[in-house]
């Protein structure tokens, strides 16, 4: 394996970590701040992709659907969480995985009752098309490389509003202590509500812009959803930091898993056998890391004990 | 106490009741959807002990249901295909007998949970419900990804498992088969209920610290109901893939997790019943709402999120009052 083909899929692995950051920080800000594990995380994700393809499908302008992406990702979060989540604070678990199950139910199945069965097709725009030469010789497609720079810029807008905004420092609050900063004047519904819609436009965002990679259909945000909760676990749940960290492990993890791992296996089964073997194992690689983070680290690599 | 025994008892009547009325009507089709119920219900009974009697909110029981389903796939297939099977060296012929089957998904279930539940249970709370989720999913996608057992397609088993002296192939005889194992299985449930172990569970819900210091171990006491409830789920999913002659790593996936627990739900959480309870609404709701639109799941959601919001106690706690709630 050439090095140009490796540092290509550590490019991938970084886009795809970058994502995954956008799902997990939404994900760890929501249980982080309201005490609140939703499993409707995924279905933002999907409606902010399924906006972006209908939008830019109308308009044929890749920007408004993004626009469109964050905004109908942000509403619907803001819409659930006044109609449903806000009655779930102070359920235990079990209600509130079930009540976000439910919310993927009514979700998918509303989407599929809206746009049907078949996917949406959400064009990367010409501007964006074609590779984009990089030193050591490497080509790589102009549109991953902006999803990575849109992901790390998001991720030090996030850093700067929750470190050094008046926001932020009611979201610390709100983790800290929510009884408090109530008692001390901050409207903690109107905040709750902010924090939900700032979750749910992230992960639509991340929709939008992982839609013009792959297909835009029914579904497609939950195996995000599985690698998001197993991002929190390695990072620690509430942490934005440990979410960043742990995105771009599992990002790599499972990128290079699936590249490398066939490779080696080739070394221990033999040639035949490797192929199987190593997209199995691949497939098990982030799992394997978590299950090792937890063995040394119960609570997350930035979790509070 | 006397109001649950009541509903209890009505409920088993009803789901052996139908079937029986389908078969003097000539309803084929009615039974199977009760050998359905039957089934899922025996998943759920697995299901909780963990959930609601251990207060151990698992996502992941698909693992084990997948895992039975597979065991019986696994050995049938290899039964069919005469040739048997090779692990390290040794030949095991596979097998279409039910009963050995059956022995074969408990164990198989057993260990996957000892080992899904020594890794989960170190934690609890939100995290267990995430591990819990991660690992279920491990599972699917290893069976996604291994294609000696059709991969994503699933295997399919043309002539359904025997057990000795009965027909399986005729609906009301499996129907009868499922039913005697759900009620063997709820009858042992009842029993461990009521035992040290039982009690002793149900307290470390409520208190793990006061069970600790009264010197039992927690965590074991949760690893054995865990291993237990896997055993049980694994040993309906075997039947429920012999019911359909087909498995597939659908099976594993999570979304039969979260119906696993949308079945103990509704029909109340740590009653004997709920579980079935729950198993006759779903396939009831299932199969009348299906009927009307393709897009039921709306309407399940909807339901279901009525019921989580404004009805907690599911089924049997509406039906029997909330007295015998321990907390």
């Amino acid at each position: 394996m050439s090095l140009v083909l490796l540092l290509e899929q550590v490019l991938n692995g970084v886009q795809l970590g970058v994502m995954l950051f956008l799902m997990a920080a939404g994900l760890t800000l929501i249980f982080g701040v309201m005490g609140l594990i939703n499993l409707a995380h995924g279905s933002l994700y999907m409606v902010g992709a399924f906006a972006a393809a209908a939008v830019s499908g109308l308009t044929g302008s890749f920007l408004l659907g993004l626009a469109a992406a964050l905004a109908a990702a942000a509403a619907a979060g803001a819409l659930v969480e006044m109609l449903v989540i806000r009655r779930l604070y102070a359920r235990d678990h079990l209600d509130q995985v079930l009540a976000t199950f439910a919310l993927i139910l009514i979700f998918s199945e509303g989407t599929r009752w809206l746009f049907g069965s078949f996917p949406l097709f959400l064009d990367v725009p010409t501007w964006l098309s074609g590779p984009v030469a990089l030193p050591l010789g490497i080509d790589y497609p102009k549109y991953r490389l902006a999803v990575i720079a849109v992901g790390l810029a998001v991720a030090g807008a996030l850093a700067w509003l929750i470190g050094g905004t008046r926001l932020g420092v009611q979201i610390r609050a709100g983790e800290a202590d929510r009884e408090m900063i109530a008692a001390l004047g901050v409207d903690i519904n109107r905040l709750y509500t902010l924090v939900f819609a700032l979750g749910a436009a992230l992960a639509g965002l991340a929709g939008a812009l992982v839609g013009a990679i792959q297909s835009v259909q029914v579904g497609m945000g939950e195996p995000v959803l599985i690698l998001a909760f197993v991002v929190i676990v390695i990072g620690g749940i509430g942490s934005i930091r440990g979410a960043f960290v742990g995105a771009l492990l599992v990002g790599l993890t499972d990128t290079l898993g699936r590249v490398l791992l066939p490779v080696i296996m080739t070394h221990i089964v033999g040639p035949q056998s490797a192929a199987t073997v190593g997209s199995a194992v691949a497939s098990m690689a982030i799992y394997i890391l978590m299950a090792l983070v937890l063995l040394v680290r119960p609570s997350g690599l930035f979790g509070r004990t | 106490m006397r109001r649950e025994r009541i509903v209890n008892a009505a409920l088993a009547v009803l789901l052996l009741g139908f079937p029986l009325w389908a078969y003097w009507a000539g309803e084929p089709f009615l039974i199977t959807l009760a050998t359905r119920a039957a089934i899922l219900a025996l998943a759920g009974v697995g299901l909780n002990l963990a959930l609601g009697t251990g207060g151990l909110v698992s996502l992941g029981h698909a693992a084990f249901f997948g895992a039975g389903g597979y065991a019986m796939g696994v050995l049938a297939w290899h039964a069919q295909m005469y040739a048997p099977m090779n692990i390290a060296g040794f030949e095991i012929a596979g097998t279409k007998s039910m009963p050995v089957i059956w022995l074969v998904a408990v164990l198989t279930g057993a260990l996957l949970a000892s080992l899904i539940g020594a890794l989960s249970l170190r934690s609890s709370g939100v995290y267990f419900i995430m591990l819990t989720l991660a690992f279920g999913q491990m599972a699917y996608y290893f069976a996604i990804s291994w294609p000696a057992y059709g991969g994503e397609d699933g295997l399919s088993i043309y002539v359904r498992n025997g057990f000795p002296g009965l027909n399986t192939l005729d609906p009301i005889q499996f129907f009868l088969l499922a039913y005697a194992v759900l009620m063997a299985v709820i009858w042992f449930m009842a029993r461990l209920q009521v035992s040290p172990f039982g009690l002793a569970l149900a307290a470390a819900r409520q208190s793990p610290a006061r069970v600790q210091a009264v010197g039992i171990g927690v965590f074991r006491l949760r690893l054995v109901a865990f291993v237990i409830s896997g055993a049980i789920t694994a040993l309906a999913g075997a039947m429920f893939a012999d019911l359909n002659r087909f498995i597939s790593p659908t099976m594993l996936n999570w979304h039969t997790s979260g119906e696993l627990i949308v079945i103990v739900v509704l029909g109340g959480v740590a009653r004997l019943y709920g579980p079935v309870a729950g198993a006759i609404l779903l396939v009831t709701l299932e199969h009348v709402l299906g009927g009307f639109s393709d897009f039921w799941q709306i309407w399940l959601g909807l339901g279901l999120l009525a019921v989580v919001l404004f009805a907690r106690g599911g089924l049997v706690g509406a039906l029997a009052g909330r007295a015998v709630a321990h907390d």
